[in-house]
């Protein structure tokens, strides 16, 4: 399973499926290709010359690579780290002297010398991995745990105690559902105060969402109309845990809970090829001040899937019509 | 027999303040004088309900509690007020910088009880402990009248001008006196009105231009064309030079 839980396996591959990790290969072996072509040469124009000989020769080789990482990912990603750097090595050295071989047969005399290929390929391959491993440590630890852990104390206060308060008017008048409500708060709080560290299934956190929106149901009666669409929601799929409950609180509180005539917020989720999709839609209300609290909770959300997705995935938001809309997508991913 | 008035948006937060009051009738006997689920409901239903003491939420749509409680300061006979909150740290501070009893959600009987009691006591608090606690400009102001509260949306307002006690409040369509000093009321709403005189405020939205008066003679001064309103106000000598500036801003924006 996928995870971010860089203390108990404090060296990790990385995932060689996400499109950060691809580009910053591309450009690291592309600069070193650079580098040895202004090295070699006298001027920029014999220099870039060079290069576009080397991109050339390099480019197929480089793609084939990205291709076999991406398709035995899964199973790199189940090796010990070691082992695991070791087979990316050896494959960048396979996959090189191959094509070096096919080369030679095709056009014998543009072809390099072959230990020199296979050591080049060693090197770059080490230097890349050993370059993965210091980002995943610079990225992780303190930093990373710091913000998640911030992030699990962003309940607000208010929908704490005005849930109380609610549940507490329940338990004369109707003790079935206060009992009820109290179970969905336990719940909530409990995944609250979980590890953010590891991915939840999109089940899991529908059915967060859900209990979340009985309790604010009962708070504010009428007022509050959710309308889901999940029917197309890929329950199996992972994503980072409180992503969604926050937008939906969001909601609540920017566009419920101002007005005093009743208000209707869109939950939908759905697969889209690859890609899960989520949006979340609201009333909108101008307020000035409210403003800094919804950013600040948006660039959590946002940081914390550059953190699980890297650049793979993406947040909008957008205001028009009298309503406020945020989309997320990210990467359809399952055990 | 205290009569109570209940403001909240939400109707399980009402409920169990009845409950309350239910629970503690033998220590504190209390009647329910009304309720309302916001500020503006409560404002109409306030003033004709008898009421002496206001339990106000203070996060409220259409208009929160402490605005409701300082159009309520206006009014004759005003209600003591108790604000119940679950959780804002910036007004309970300012609730206890400013001596205003509050109670936190959820209410405990005993609290409820004593709060009650020392409100009945204490009676309706001042218009200058209220705007002390506020964290923002009012969006109304407002006109105590024998049986109701007349409300004049603070957008809708063209100029506030002094007069002798009073502060005429000029819209399109009406005017008003209110009973308020022209200083804090220049200090509150300093976004969204700026003095041109000694004696006048004049919202920035409404002014269209200015215009030169007097003849070649005496000495010239400048009057303010305002949207929607044909009198021209003076602007002194004072006031030009910082005005000259705000609509060069404007502008060159």
């Amino acid at each position: 399973m996928p995870s971010i839980r860089q203390n108990a396996y404090p060296d990790l591959l990385p995932d060689f499926r996400n499109l950060g990790v691809m580009a910053r290969v591309l450009v690291a072996v592309n600069a070193v290709a650079l580098v040895g072509a202004l090295y070699e040469t006298s001027g920029f124009a014999a220099a870039f010359e060079r290069f576009m000989q080397v991109a050339a020769f390099l480019e197929p080789l480089l793609l084939v690579d990205l291709i076999a990482l991406s398709a035995l990912s899964t199973l790199l990603a189940r090796l010990p780290y070691w082992p695991g750097a070791l087979v990316v090595v050896a494959l960048a050295m396979l996959l090189a002297g191959g094509y070096q071989a096919l080369v030679l047969a095709l056009a014998p005399p543009a072809a390099p010398g072959l230990e020199r290929t296979l050591v080049l390929a060693a090197l770059l391959a080490a230097a890349l991995l050993a370059y993965f491993r210091l980002h995943t440590k610079a990225f992780s630890p303190a930093l990373a745990e710091a913000r998640l852990q911030a992030l699990q104390a962003r309940i607000r206060p208010h929908f704490l105690f005005n849930s109380l308060n609610a549940v507490l008017a329940l338990i004369r008048r109707d003790p079935r559902r206060a009992e009820r409500s109290l179970e969905d708060l336990a719940d909530l709080f409990r995944t609250l105060m979980a590890d953010a560290r590891d991915f939840v299934r999109l089940a899991d956190e529908i059915a967060l969402l859900e209990r979340y929106a009985d309790i604010e149901q009962l708070r504010l009666g009428e007022r509050l109309r959710v309308i889901w669409e999940l029917d197309a929601a890929p329950s199996d799929a992972l994503l980072p845990p409180m992503v969604l409950q926050p937008l939906l609180e969001n909601a609540v509180y920017h566009g419920i809970e101002p007005g005093t005539e009743p208000g209707e917020i869109l939950v939908r989720i759905e697969r889209r090829g690859e890609r899960v999709h989520a949006v979340i839609d609201n009333p909108h209300r101008e307020q000035a001040n409210q403003r800094a609290g919804n950013r600040m909770a948006l660039d959590n959300i946002r940081e914390r899937l550059a953190l699980f997705f890297d650049a793979e995935a993406r947040l909008e938001t957008r205001a028009a019509g009298g309503r406020y809309r945020v989309e997320i997508e990210i990467p359809y991913r399952r055990k | 027999m205290i009569q109570v008035f209940i403001v909240d948006d939400e109707e399980p937060a009402r409920e169990r303040l009845k409950e309350l009051l239910g629970d503690i009738a033998a220590e504190v006997p209390t009647r329910i004088a009304g309720e309302a689920r916001n500020g503006l409901e409560a404002l109409e239903r306030l003033p004709t309900s008898g009421a002496q003491v206001l339990l106000a939420d203070i996060r409220m749509p259409g208009m929160d509690g402490l605005e409701l409680a300082r159009h309520v300061a206006g009014m004759e006979n005003a209600p003591a007020v108790v604000f119940v909150t679950a959780h804002d740290q910036h007004a309970i501070e300012a609730f206890e910088l400013n001596a205003l009893d509050y109670l936190l959600k959820p209410v405990r009987a005993t609290r409820l009880a004593a709060a009650l009691r020392k409100a009945a006591a204490a009676g309706a608090p001042r218009a200058e402990q209220l705007s002390r606690a506020a964290a923002s400009p009012r969006e109304y102001l407002s006109v105590a009248e024998r049986h109701r509260i007349v409300l004049v949306p603070v957008r809708e307002i063209v100029f506030l001008r002094a007069e002798q006690k009073y502060v005429t409040v000029r819209t399109r369509a009406r005017e008003h006196l209110i009973e308020e000093s022209l200083i804090a009321l220049e200090r509150e709403f300093a976004k969204s009105f700026v003095r041109i005189h000694r004696n006048c405020l004049v919202a920035r939205a409404a002014i269209r231009g200015f215009e030169r008066s007097g003849g070649a003679e005496e000495e010239a001064h400048w009057q303010v064309v305002l949207d929607g309103v044909s009198e021209r106000l003076p602007v002194s000598r004072r006031q030009w030079p910082g005005l000259r500036e705000l609509i060069a801003d404007n502008n060159s924006k």
